[in-house]
């Protein structure tokens, strides 16, 4: 049935790409058979010029209508709103130049488009113009670059401290875990050949002998007090992963053999997250989704699809397999009243292997 | 008008007897090699481009089984669902045909081996053995890239740019065992056949330039060609290092890539590797190759655009600095595809400043062409449509460089849809179409014949919509936060609101796939029923058009031509005529602009 569907598509636009042959080669005169564009030609396809430019403007203002509510999700950190200013202040500039320099582009194509009898403005050179095009994005390349740069460093410079919470994440095909450095603060020393170890009860692979690591806490679900510097060790046990968490505007590879970091400050709870007004209206867009997709299902013998609840995400963001698709963790971010009553219910490390 | 001058130069055009094998196979002609690699491209292209339409299919309606991809993919596709596994071979093997095989080989072999004589004044390269080996170790390489498909546990599968350890280890997935290995050969072989093309090209155009071409009246074509070549013989090396450490680590044991492994419930033995190493050299090759795939394309648009445009190219000095310019940046920006890879911090800051630079030789590239077009009497062929469309997708893709080469904004958008976007605008498409404009326009030197200029407009009209189509919302995908390489995106309910948005994209693809039969159509009826050609079809001031429309071994009868004045005195006044070609004499009085 679908393939049936799917060919008689093709065959449709098939047919309607050749009737749109036949508009180009009525357009013409039929005297001269030459494959060389004439004046009808120039005519036609100047205005199309026209016409897509239109089509462009079109296309970027239908997106944002019907798609500006997915753009970068709300931001849940405190570098967030840093981020996300110098993402709408580049983005102002980007629109800025595609709109002009589109128009210029299409509104020439379609001005000076070919005549016979006419001559073309013989102007092959001013050093003035190439002059003030230079200068002008280098002025605003430079903007950009210092404040990415400021950005930056303050994004990336991790400085350990005692606030600050300290955890593990860990990759393997296809899960993440997470460690806690647990009472002492520091994590203790580990590596891919303890895996083996305590018949595979040490999941991340914590050297025993290392007194750091006893009060260590291994879950599979992360937990983020609100308002505390996370301090992010990142490993990963076999290929390369990537630890993404879009709405902390936090990203970074895991690689095998050696630790990468990233840090971040959570600034929303999951429940604050829930109740925001955006939120709110995405979720409701997208349970009205999969209300009417579990009605197929549902008429075709298949389970409905649950309905979706706002959670904070962490993906694979790097090549890793077969399941990369679905290599995920789920992120709560609470109160530190509720992070620490649910750290006191987890088992340590020294519990897990006795 | 094609020889309006003899000269009394010895006459090269030596004509020993031809077989068919050394016409047609082992052709040392520069022409019958430029046409060898565009079939060669071509057919690639087909391959690649129907790869894209098939996982298109599956990220528009994931659950839904497809009798075609049953009838394509076989076992890898039970029952018409699509294997995770192969999905990621699709996108790998796509990647890696359209950047290598068609956009570098198929691009750049074609009119660089079809032009740099012509235009330079040439009777063939400096080397026709060289040549012609180059291109046979092309096609040596795309007949085992091609083979890989067909291996038992399916074809190298770790995305384009094959990062180890995913890449290295076959316990990984089912494309790191033989599939990955015929990968590895394929590219050794095509980096061998891209350097001897590279080092032809950059001796023969220092050498081989007729009487009076210097090199600031080479065309613009000819500038990107020779500088292209150039950035190919300093950073292929560089992938070829890489490639051959990664057989090293995958068959011999070695541990540059690789340390502190647990797969499949076993300790492997490599200790002391790192991966980010490989990403290093990847990309210093990997970065570079985007201008070697893109500068051709700006310099074919460069002589279209001027041209049809019956105008001087706009600053021609300026245009000569910013491919010089870009070309340089380029071998220098590689980190920024590493800014969340690890490596440290501070080195991201430096490759933030020298990619953000690239887009002011990049920028003075635009407003040029669109101050060509300003006040010209524009010829509309298809070649120059293309031409302007990749103008338009340059910018449109270009500007969210910007965005990309931010390292800091880099971290959200990073590996995600936005970077697809970016990318296939800036390179794939503006290539493409690149490629496309040079056909059109070039088609009647190479075969005699012309193209059929209504079904190229239709060509070109279809492709342009459909390719804003595609990649426009694909940005907006790609800020949602969905990372590309997912074989579904149904495991997360969060981005169950992008499903419409995929439908869409894939709608326009399978029309984009659609309007190129119409160009194949084109292309193969009017090689053998076209109008015939007359001389100079497009009144265009460059040498090739003034050799004989029937290619002859030596590409002048009698003398080459030689050269009074640059390539763009289109509409100069005081002539009659609205250009005049190259050899013709300045007249008295007449000033030669200062460039």
């Amino acid at each position: 049935m679908n393939i049936f569907l799917i060919l008689s598509v093709l065959v449709l636009i098939a047919i309607s790409i050749w009737q749109i042959t036949k508009i180009f080669e009525l357009s013409q005169a039929k005297k001269v058979n030459t494959q060389v564009a004439n004046d009808s030609d120039n005519n036609l396809n100047g205005k199309l010029m026209f016409a897509f430019l239109i089509f462009i403007y079109g296309i970027t203002i239908f997106s944002f209508w019907a798609y500006g509510d997915v753009l970068l999700p709300n931001s849940a950190s405190e570098h967030g709103a840093d981020y996300d200013n110098l993402m709408w202040i580049s983005f102002a500039i980007i629109f800025f130049v595609q709109t002009i320099t589109q128009a210029l582009l299409h509104y020439f194509s379609y001005k000076y488009r070919g005549e016979k009898g006419k001559k073309a403005l013989f102007y092959a050179d001013n050093d003035k113009l190439e002059m003030i095009w230079t200068i002008i994005p280098v002025i605003t390349l430079a903007g950009l670059i210092l404040y990415g740069l400021y950005t930056w460093t303050d994004i990336m410079t991790v400085e350990e401290n005692e606030e600050a919470l300290v955890v593990e994440l860990y990759a393997q095909q296809f899960n993440w875990k997470a460690r806690y450095a647990g009472e002492d603060g520091v994590l203790g020393d580990a590596n891919v050949r303890f895996l083996q170890d305590f018949e595979g009860r040490n999941l991340v692979g914590i050297d025993a002998t290392d007194p750091n690591g006893f009060d260590d806490v291994v879950v599979q679900e992360l937990h983020l007090p609100v308002g505390r510097e996370v301090i992010f060790k990142m490993r990963s046990q076999d290929v390369l992963h990537s630890a993404y968490m879009p709405h902390f505007r936090a990203q970074m590879n895991c690689v095998p053999g050696m630790i990468t970091e990233f840090a971040f400050t959570p600034n929303k709870t999951t429940e604050e997250m829930r109740q925001d007004p955006d939120v709110r209206a995405k979720v409701k867009k997208i349970n009205k989704i999969r209300v009417e997709k579990s009605k197929e299902l549902v008429a075709s013998g298949d389970t409905a699809l649950d309905p979706y609840e706002f959670d904070f995400l962490l993906l694979c963001n790097k090549i890793c397999g077969a399941s990369h698709y679905n290599m995920q963790m789920k992120i709560i971010v609470e109160t530190e009243q509720e992070f620490e009553a649910w750290m006191n219910s987890q088992q340590t490390f020294a519990e897990v292997i006795q | 008008m094609s020889t309006a001058e003899v000269h009394t130069e010895e006459d090269h055009g030596h004509h020993h007897k031809e077989t068919f094998v050394t016409k047609y196979i082992f052709s040392q002609d520069h022409k019958m090699i430029s046409k060898q690699y565009l079939i060669t491209g071509l057919f690639m292209g087909i391959i690649g481009i129907a790869m894209s339409l098939l996982f298109r299919l599956q990220l528009a309606w994931p659950e839904q089984p497809f009798g075609i991809f049953e009838v394509l993919l076989g076992k890898w596709a039970p029952d018409g669902v699509m294997d995770p596994n192969v999905y990621l071979a699709l996108v790998t093997i796509h990647g890696t045909i359209m950047v290598f095989f068609v956009l570098t080989a198929g691009l750049s072999g074609t009119f660089s081996n079809l032009l740099i004589p012509l235009q330079i004044g040439a009777r063939d390269m400096a080397s026709g053995l060289l040549n012609m080996i180059s291109f046979w170790l092309f096609f040596l390489s795309s007949v085992i890239m091609v083979l890989s498909l067909f291996v038992e546990a399916g074809p190298a599968a770790a995305g384009w740019t094959i990062y180890p350890p995913l890449s290295a280890l076959p316990q990984a997935q089912p494309g790191s065992g033989t599939g990955m290995t015929l990968w590895l050969v394929s590219m050794a072989i095509f980096i061998a056949s891209s350097l001897l093309g590279s080092l032809n090209y950059i001796v023969t155009v220092i050498n081989l330039r007729t009487k009076g071409m210097s090199m600031t009246r080479l065309p613009l074509t000819i500038w990107a060609f020779f500088v292209t070549a150039i950035i190919g013989v300093v950073s292929f090396p560089v992938l070829l290092s890489a490639a051959l450490l990664l057989i090293m680590d995958r068959s011999f044991g070695t541990s540059f890539f690789l340390s502190d492994i647990f797969i499949q419930g076993e300790v492997l033995h490599y200790q002391g590797g790192s991966p980010v190493l490989y990403e290093h050299l990847f990309w210093f090759l990997g970065h570079p190759e985007v201008y070697i795939v893109l500068l051709p394309a700006l310099g074919i648009t460069s002589e279209i655009i001027a041209t049809n445009a019956r105008k001087p190219i706009f600053g021609y000095r300026a245009m000569v600095a910013s491919i010089l310019a870009i070309a340089f940046l380029s071998t220098i920006v590689w980190g920024h595809h590493m800014f969340i890879s690890g490596m440290n911090p501070f080195l991201g800051s430096v490759f933030t400043f020298t990619t953000l630079l690239i887009a002011i030789p990049s920028a003075v590239k635009a407003f040029n062409y669109i101050t060509t077009l300003w006040k010209g009497n524009l010829q509309l062929n298809p070649a120059m449509l293309f031409s302007i469309g990749l103008v338009s997708t340059f910018i449109t893709g270009g500007l969210t460089g910007i965005i990309l080469g931010d390292s800091t904004l880099d971290i959200n958008v990073h590996d995600t849809y936005f970077v697809v976007a970016h990318f296939h605008l800036v390179m794939g498409i503006s290539a493409l179409y690149g490629l496309f404009a040079g056909v059109y326009h070039w088609f009647p030197k190479m075969f005699g014949r012309m193209l059929n200029k209504n079904l190229g407009y239709v060509h070109f009209w279809v492709t342009a919509v459909c390719a804003y189509g595609v990649f426009f919302p694909m940005h907006f995908i790609g800020m949602a936060g969905l990372p590309r390489r997912y074989y579904t995106n149904t495991a997360f309910p969060y981005f169950d609101d992008l499903a419409d948005i995929n439908v869409l994209i894939t709608a326009f693809a399978l029309i984009a796939g659609a309007a190129q039969l119409v160009f194949l159509y084109n292309f193969i009826h009017s090689m053998f029923y076209g109008k015939e050609t007359v001389q100079n079809p497009w009144k265009s001031n460059t040498l090739e058009w003034t050799a004989p429309i029937k290619h002859i071994h030596g590409n002048w009868e009698g003398a080459i031509p030689h050269v009074h004045r640059w390539a763009y005195d289109y509409s100069k006044p005081g002539h009659k005529e609205d250009f005049v070609p190259q050899h013709i004499p300045l007249k008295k009085g007449e000033e030669e602009l200062q460039h």
